[in-house]
């Protein structure tokens, strides 16, 4: 019974992390932050049933589930501070604006339309 | 009780996150998360939260908020948009997690089947007990050192990577700008009369004189040496 709270936490603390990232679209500081609470979630369910069921294996990976997020908030954090540095706007719903060189150029996407 | 006490804060800064009024509801997230894992006894895992999601990823996220002044409370307009249909799949999501824990909610859509439910051993006192953090280096280093090791080789690249992303153009690298060079010295390069080492060490030490302490405030202004091939007095 004691193991449906603990369940029942990061359950609710993974949908609003979610319910984060869906709603702010406008502020990708947010959604790192949201990330990271579901990431926090689901490692905090990680270390519940490591320890319900009594298994090693939960606990060694959630010491590397911090690892992990860790490096992509860093990661992540850098590619925003370069985006607000060109941009100077947090919004992100319009991100796909930025051209790149993948498949889908400029070029392609004319002759696309056209024809 | 002690379970109420730590995990409502949590839950409440947990739903606050969505807002970010401050950074400071993470952070509370955080905090009250590593409490409850102390309760379930994971005194390690408990003490490793803190230092990785609040001290790394907490902390930058600061950094940024404080550097770059940014307005983080939103207008919310599109609240109610979603909840519908997100309404329903965390229902059935939440429905269906009832399937692993074998205990029924909702009566007449059951999700009980015929095997026993997962129960909770206490080991400790039946043998020696470990501590946490044995358990987890006996796996860890013997088992799987392989994920330890790239683990580390992952956040090396997280490290290269931020520096090489977020690497300004005008900080102070040890560059040589070949095209400055060669833009103000263009006729000596060219005409090639650049002064030999005698005369350069001449010229420096008629700049200098003997003091110690003009020398360093040479060395240090940022015309040295340039003006040793122009032969400027000391400003």
């Amino acid at each position: 019974m004691d193991s449906i709270k603990y369940f029942t936490f990061s359950m609710i603390i993974f949908i609003s992390g979610i319910r984060g990232i869906l709603l702010n679209r406008r502020n990708i500081l947010i959604m790192s932050m949201s990330i990271e609470s579901m990431l926090l979630a689901v490692n905090s369910n990680f270390l519940v049933f490591s320890v319900s069921s009594d298994d090693m294996m939960g606990q060694s990976f959630a010491l590397l589930v911090p690892t992990v997020a860790a490096a992509e908030s860093a990661i992540g954090l850098a590619i925003f501070v370069i985006t607000f540095r060109v941009r100077g706007t947090i919004a992100v719903e319009s991100i796909n604006s930025i051209q790149g060189s993948g498949p889908f150029s400029l070029g392609e996407r004319i002759r696309f339309e056209l024809s | 009780m002690k379970l109420s006490v730590l995990s409502s804060p949590a839950l409440v800064s947990g739903l606050m996150v969505v807002c970010l009024h401050s950074v400071w509801f993470p952070i509370l997230v955080f905090r009250n998360t590593s409490g409850l894992i102390l309760l379930l006894g994971l005194d390690f895992s408990a003490m490793i939260f803190p230092v990785v999601y609040i001290g790394a990823i907490a902390v930058s996220f600061l950094f940024v908020v404080m550097m770059f002044h940014i307005q983080i409370t939103e207008i919310h307009e599109e609240v109610l948009h979603y909840l519908p249909e997100s309404g329903i799949i965390g229902l059935i999501f939440w429905w269906e997690i009832f399937f692993i824990l074998d205990i029924e909610i909702i009566p007449l859509i059951s999700t009980q089947r015929n095997t026993t439910s997962l129960r909770y051993m206490v080991y400790a006192g039946k043998v020696r007990s470990w501590t946490n953090l044995e358990t987890l280096g006996n796996l860890l280093y013997t088992y799987y050192f392989f994920w330890f090791l790239v683990s580390s080789l992952f956040l090396l690249v997280a490290m290269i990577g931020a520096i090489v992303l977020t690497m300004h153009r005008t900080t102070k690298v040890k560059r040589q700008d070949v095209f400055r060079r060669n833009t103000i010295y263009s006729r000596r390069i060219i005409m090639k009369r650049t002064p030999d080492p005698l005369t350069i060490y001449l010229r420096y030490r008629r700049l200098i004189g003997l003091n110690p302490i003009r020398e360093m405030a040479v060395i240090f202004s940022r015309s040295w040496p340039l003006n040793l091939f122009k032969g400027f007095k000391h400003l």
